[in-house]
């Protein structure tokens, strides 16, 4: 069946009209949401005669930005390359490999608005003037999905703020329940703990004015606090740590044994299929104790940048195909088939007045989250060797739930060895 | 047969035994090849050398080349930066801990998997009936590629789903692979081990059916002990095919077993276990460090070349060619 719609899709593809000029499109999705950037392609080419667009699966978010680098270097990138949250400090960075988003669309005498866009997409991947280079395309949150049948059996109400939960999950371990589990802690705990509690990430202003001197800020006392009581919370069996992987710490949720999942609002459409139980969702917690705290969270998920060195007449495709994802109906149709949230405040709108987040209240949380009010330090962030960083992380959390570090030194460790590679970025792109 | 650059029929200088090898005359008349060509046996390796240019030397130049700047991954800005991409991972812990894995799992992964091999080998060579089925039962897993090696082993291993997992819980033991380290280092092996031994004894195996049936039953009547008869005339009859393996082994837990950590770490390795030409993949593919992924590719590449000379020059003195 699969391959049967691929082949009809890249004959109708290769069908349209001669004279359309082609454009290519590498991306890292797969599975499900890979299949809709084919049929989002296919809308595109139907609706317009001009511009051919031909969508190409990369692998994995990394793969795709290390194939697009690569092509880039002998001259044979693509139009447009997808490039996800972590890599953006690396290809924005590289002034001259992208054209800006922004001046593209203009450039090309389409319309273009930022605040036409919802708070929460505008800054992460602009510039420090606020400027659009990369293009936002499908953008999650991280939110927190509950089992209802388990908040129900221990009687207590889905927590608001990390103090509701600390009083919440012994009930719900008395239930039966381990209370909770939570995928990717680099994206939740950290980058989201800065947002969600409007601390700062890194200096520089979050690392958008200058990649020279920018150091990250984690070794302060509210993280290693986050920290701290994750593992108190996992000693006490309140909390249930799995690795760095992402499924596996999303398993004992869909299996029904763990009452929350820290997850991200893209994963919602999975979810539906693999949980066989009905479930909630809600923002993510924050510290109450904290001030200023409840923020907007950063964006995850990927944007598209349009590369440069390629003809003007390809360019205007590309402009004219972002301009395409951006009206309301595309982001709806996006948004509907991969939970993904919608990135403008127009097709928010349109999904809401068409009634779909009545019959799928999980749906809206994400994009809520999103507009917030947002705070100082909950715009985005811009770290370079960011993917890298990440790794350091993830190593010095396993050590610290395998009690073979302490907080404090693993955030020591973080810092010594982030600020490292972002020095190291920093010469990088001199 | 005489030349002025020879006498007796062996070359002078090392000039006068170039200038033969260029004339394509044999340097020791004795052992002189059947080309008689200079440019034939070029013509032949020709191809060999290309592919070796092109998909060795070559990248090889380029990683001495950008281990001596960081670059932007682009390709946009490089700074010359000298040996700092050689200390920088040399002076990482990390770097450390992944160096002392590779060489722990070298040793552990070979030994186990020639030990089990040699001893399956052994055992198989005694079955008469049903020896085929044996030995194809034996073989197939080397039918499998290290990445589904690696799935399999995955799946054996899990923490929420795998046997393994279950059955280390009736010992009470919290089997974890993926968070603790040492679990992990297990199903590592483990999985290695399991796919290295179906190649050793094919080559053990075979080695030993070419022992001579006469040497055998000599053994035979100067021997009672199989076993003084195992370590006194098939294991130094083994010894080639052993010193082979032996490097084959290393190569294989260096190199190929690559595709069974990723499946393993899932690409997102924490403080799991990995060697270092995962590492050299990760900064460099996944981290976009170009500069310091070549430092380390280099470093590989060093340790190889001496691993290589030490064992060409103290272990295959020892091993006897029948």
């Amino acid at each position: 069946m699969f391959t049967k719609t691929t082949t009809a899709l890249a004959l109708s593809l290769t069908a349209s009209s001669a004279m359309a000029t082609d454009i290519s499109w590498w991306h890292g999705m797969s599975g499900r949401n890979g299949e809709v950037i084919n049929e989002i392609s296919q809308q595109f080419n139907d609706a317009q005669d001009s511009c051919n667009l031909t969508p190409i699966s990369k692998g994995t978010y990394e793969e795709a930005l290390s194939s697009g680098i690569a092509a880039f270097r002998a001259g044979e990138q693509p139009n447009i390359l997808q490039v996800f949250d972590a890599g953006s400090a690396t290809i924005i960075a590289a002034q001259g490999a992208t054209i800006p988003a922004e001046d593209l669309i203009t450039g090309a005498g389409e319309a273009f608005n930022r605040e036409d866009f919802i708070a929460g997409v505008r800054n992460f991947y602009a510039d420090s003037a606020g400027k659009f280079i990369g293009m936002p395309f499908n953008s999650s949150a991280p939110i927190m999905y509950y089992n209802t049948q388990a908040f129900e059996a221990a009687g207590v109400e889905p927590p608001k703020t990390w103090e509701e939960f600390e009083q919440v999950a012994p009930k719900l371990k008395e239930a039966g329940y381990l209370p909770m589990t939570a995928s990717q802690l680099t994206w939740m705990m950290v980058e989201n703990f800065k947002s969600r509690n409007n601390q700062q990430f890194a200096t520089n202003n979050n690392g958008y004015d200058s990649a020279e001197g920018t150091e990250m800020i984690v070794s302060d006392e509210n993280t290693e606090m986050m920290f701290h009581k994750l593992k108190d919370w996992a000693d006490a069996g309140l909390y249930g740590f799995y690795g760095a992987g992402w499924a596996d710490n999303l398993k004992p949720f869909e299996e029904g044994k763990a009452a929350m999942w820290i997850g991200s609002s893209g994963s919602f459409g999975g979810l539906q299929k693999s949980a066989n139980f009905e479930f909630g969702a809600d923002f993510m917690p924050y510290w109450d104790a904290i001030e200023g705290a409840g923020t907007q969270s950063f964006i995850g998920g990927a944007a598209l940048f349009a590369m440069a060195g390629k003809p003007d007449a390809e360019n205007a495709c590309t402009a004219q195909f972002f301009t395409f994802l951006t009206a309301p109906e595309t982001q709806v149709y996006w948004h509907k088939n991969t939970g993904y949230v919608p990135i403008t405040e127009a097709a928010y709108e349109l999904a809401k007045s068409e009634g779909y987040y009545d019959e799928q209240p999980v749906a809206e949380v994400g994009i809520q989250q999103l507009m917030l009010p947002g705070g100082e330090w909950s715009k985005g962030y811009r770290m370079g060797f960011y993917p890298q960083i990440r790794s350091v992380m993830e190593r010095e959390f396993n050590r610290i739930f395998s009690n073979e570090t302490t907080v404090e030194d693993a955030f020591d460790t973080i810092e010594t060895e982030g600020n490292a590679l972002l020095a190291r970025f920093a010469k990088s792109a001199s | 047969m005489t030349d002025a650059l020879t006498t007796n029929g062996a070359p002078k200088t090392m000039r006068d035994r170039l200038r033969l090898w260029w004339r394509a005359e044999p340097a020791h008349p004795m052992k002189r090849a059947q080309f008689n060509a200079p440019l034939a046996p070029w013509l032949f390796v020709l191809p060999q050398i290309a592919v070796v240019v092109v998909f060795f030397y070559w990248p090889a130049i380029q990683a001495v080349t950008s281990s001596f700047y960081i670059e932007d991954p682009f390709g946009f800005g490089a700074t010359f930066v000298g040996l700092e991409n050689y200390k920088t991972a040399l002076d990482s812990t990390q770097y450390a801990s992944t160096a002392a894995f590779t060489a722990f799992f070298c040793v552990v992964v070979t030994t186990l998997a020639l030990g089990f091999g040699l001893l399956l080998a052994v055992k198989a060579d005694k079955v008469i009936r049903g020896a085929h089925s044996y030995k194809t039962l034996l073989i197939a897993v080397y039918a499998i590629a290290p990445p589904v090696a690696g799935l399999i082993g995955m799946m054996f291993f899990d923490m929420h789903i795998g046997p393994f997992t279950e059955i280390a819980a009736w010992f009470g033991y919290e089997l974890k692979v993926g968070v603790n380290y040492w679990d992990t280092v297990v199903a590592l092996v483990t999985i290695a081990v399991w796919k290295q031994i179906p190649y050793n004894f094919i080559f053990f195996l075979s080695g030993m059916q070419s022992i001579p049936a006469s040497v055998r039953e000599a053994a035979l009547i100067d021997a009672r002990s199989g076993w003084r008869r195992f370590c006194d005339v098939t294991l130094p009859l083994l010894a080639p095919t052993a010193f082979f393996l032996l490097i084959i082994n290393i190569t294989y837990t260096m190199f190929d077993t690559f595709p069974i950590i990723d499946v393993i770490v899932k690409d997102k390795p924490a403080n799991n276990p990995m060697t270092l030409v995962y590492k050299v993949y990760l900064d460099g593919f996944k981290g976009n460090d170009i500069g310091g992924s070549s430092a380390q590719s280099v470093i590989l590449m060093i340790v190889v070349a001496v691993l290589t000379v030490v064992q060409f020059r103290f272990l295959e003195r020892r091993v006897h060619y029948g």
